[in-house]
C-alpha cells in the first residue's frame, strides 16, 4: 500500500458525508490543504500587514515583496490596464503557490497534483479572458485570430491554427500544473520507496536523489505558480490590448 | 527532462496499479470527488478573493504608498536642507570676501596715513634742522664776527704790551689797534 507512488494522490472524505440532492459535496483532504493554504495565506497577509512599519519587518517584507513581484509582472506583461485584475491574479499566483508548497510537506496533500483542480482554474481564468476580451472589443474580439501580414492562401489554415492554440489554452495551463506537480511527487515517492527497499547498503543513492529532487520541486513548485500566474497576465493581455 | 520524468511517473502508476490491483488508475481520474473537489475549491478560492483584495490588498498598498511618499517627502525635504546650507555657505563666504576686503582697503588706508604722518613729520623735522642750522650759522658768524674784534683788541693789548716791554715805553693804545686793525683786515680779505 504504501509502496504505490499513486496512493498519495487519494482523495478521501474527511467527516460526515454532505449530499446536497445526491451530489457528493464531502469535506475530503483535498479541501482539507485547501484550506490549510488559504489560511496560510491570509495569516501571512495579516501579520504582514499588521503594523505598518516604515522599516518592515521579516514578515512584512516576505508580504510586501509577493504584492510587487505580481504587481510588476501583471504590468510587464500586461500593462497598467490589467491594474483592476491585480487581486484575481495576485490571489491566483498566491494559491497555486502556498498549494505546492504545501504540498511539499511529507505527509501532506498537493492540491494542485489534481487535474480537476487545476483544470477548473485554468477555465476560470479561459472564461474570464474570453469575457473580457468580448466585452472589450465586442465581435472585433476574433481578430485574435486572424494575425495580421499573413498571405490570404494561408489564411484559413492559420486561423483554424489559431482557434485550436485558443481552446487549447485551459488544457495546456492546467496540464502543465497538474503534470508537474504529479510527475515531481510520484517521483519523490518512487526514490523514497527505493531508499526503503535497497536498505543500509544501497539506499544512500536514492536518498541522495530524494534531497536532489526536493530541492528541484520546491523551485518546480515556485515556478509552476510563475508560470501560471504569468499566462495568465499575458491572455490577459492579449484580450485587453489586441495586439497579435 | 520533465516529460521524460513524467512518462516513468505514469508508467509506474501504471505498473503499481497492475501490480497492487486494489487501486483503479490514476486517482485523479477518479471523479466520485469531483464535484466536492470543484465546490471547495470555488468556496476557498473565492473566500481568499474576497478577504485579500477587499481587506488586505488596500492595506499593503497603504503601507507601500505611505512609505514611497515618507521617503519621497524625506529626500524633498533633504534637498531642501542642502539647498538651504548652501545658501547659507555662499553667504558667509560673501561675507568673508567682504570683510577681508575691508581688511585689506583699512590696511592699506592705514598704511597711506602712516605714510603721509611720517612724510609729515619728516618735512617737520627737516625744516626744523634747517632753522636750527640756519640760527648755528649765523651765531657762527656773529661769534666769528664777535671773536675777531676781540681778537683785535687782546693783539692790541698784547701788542701794546710787548712793545712796552721791548721799548720800555708806553704807547698809545689807540694806534696799536689801528695797525692791527688794518692787518686783520688785509688778512680778511685775503681769506675772504
Amino acid at each position: 500500500m504504501a509502496l504505490n507512488p499513486m496512493h498519495q494522490f487519494e482523495v478521501y472524505k474527511i467527516g460526515p458525508e454532505i449530499n446536497i440532492s445526491g451530489i457528493n459535496l464531502s469535506f475530503t483532504n483535498a479541501s482539507l490543504f485547501m484550506t490549510i493554504s488559504a489560511v496560510l495565506i491570509l495569516s501571512l497577509m495579516f501579520f504582514g500587514t499588521k503594523k505598518k512599519s516604515l522599516i518592515p519587518s521579516k514578515i512584512e517584507l516576505i508580504t510586501e515583496m509577493s504584492y510587487s513581484f505580481v504587481a510588476k509582472m501583471i504590468n510587464d506583461t500586461a500593462g497598467s490596464s490589467a491594474r483592476s485584475f491585480f487581486p484575481f491574479i495576485f490571489t491566483l499566483f498566491m494559491f497555486v503557490l502556498f498549494c505546492n508548497m504545501v504540498g511539499m510537506l511529507p505527509y501532506s496533500f498537493t492540491v494542485t497534483s489534481h487535474i480537476i483542480v487545476t483544470f477548473i482554474l485554468a477555465a476560470v481564468v479561459f472564461l474570464g479572458v474570453t469575457v473580457i476580451g468580448f466585452v472589450k472589443h465586442g465581435i472585433k474580439y476574433l481578430e485574435l485570430f486572424v494575425p495580421k501580414g499573413v498571405p490570404i492562401i494561408l489564411l484559413p489554415l492559420i486561423v483554424i491554427i489559431e482557434i485550436i492554440s485558443y481552446l487549447s489554452r485551459p488544457v495546456s495551463l492546467s496540464v502543465r500544473l497538474f503534470a508537474n506537480m504529479m510527475a515531481g511527487h510520484t517521483m519523490l515517492k518512487v526514490f523514497g520507496g527505493f531508499v526503503i527497499s535497497l536498505g543500509l547498503l544501497g539506499g544512500w543513492l536514492p536518498l541522495g536523489f530524494s534531497v536532489a529532487l526536493t530541492g528541484l520541486e520546491i523551485l518546480v513548485a515556485f515556478l509552476q505558480a510563475y508560470v501560471f500566474a504569468i499566462l495568465t497576465c499575458i491572455y490577459l493581455n492579449d484580450a485587453l490590448n489586441l495586439h497579435h | 527532462m520533465k516529460s521524460i520524468s513524467f512518462a516513468i511517473c505514469i508508467a509506474t502508476a501504471m505498473y503499481t496499479n497492475q501490480v497492487f490491483g486494489s487501486e483503479k488508475g490514476m486517482p485523479q481520474l477518479n471523479p466520485e470527488f469531483w464535484i466536492a473537489q470543484i465546490f471547495w475549491l470555488f468556496i476557498i478560492f473565492s473566500t481568499l478573493y474576497l478577504v485579500i483584495s477587499k481587506i488586505f490588498l488596500p492595506k499593503i498598498t497603504h503601507t507601500i504608498e505611505n512609505r514611497k511618499s515618507r521617503v519621497v517627502n524625506n529626500l524633498e525635504e533633504a534637498q531642501k536642507l542642502k539647498e538651504n546650507a548652501e545658501k547659507k555657505l555662499n553667504e558667509y563666504n560673501e561675507i568673508i570676501q567682504k570683510t577681508k576686503k575691508e581688511a585689506k582697503k583699512i590696511i592699506e588706508d592705514s598704511k597711506k596715513k602712516l605714510d603721509r604722518d611720517i612724510e609729515g613729520k619728516k618735512q617737520k623735522f627737516n625744516d626744523e634742522i634747517e632753522k636750527e642750522l640756519k640760527i648755528a650759522e649765523t651765531e657762527i658768524k656773529n661769534l666769528k664776527k664777535s671773536s675777531i674784534s676781540n681778537i683785535n683788541n687782546i693783539a692790541a693789548e698784547i701788542s701794546a704790551e710787548v712793545i712796552k716791554q721791548i721799548i720800555s715805553t708806553e704807547v698809545n693804545k689807540s694806534n696799536v689797534s689801528a695797525i692791527i686793525n688794518d692787518i686783520t683786515k688785509k688778512e680778511m680779505e685775503k681769506h675772504t
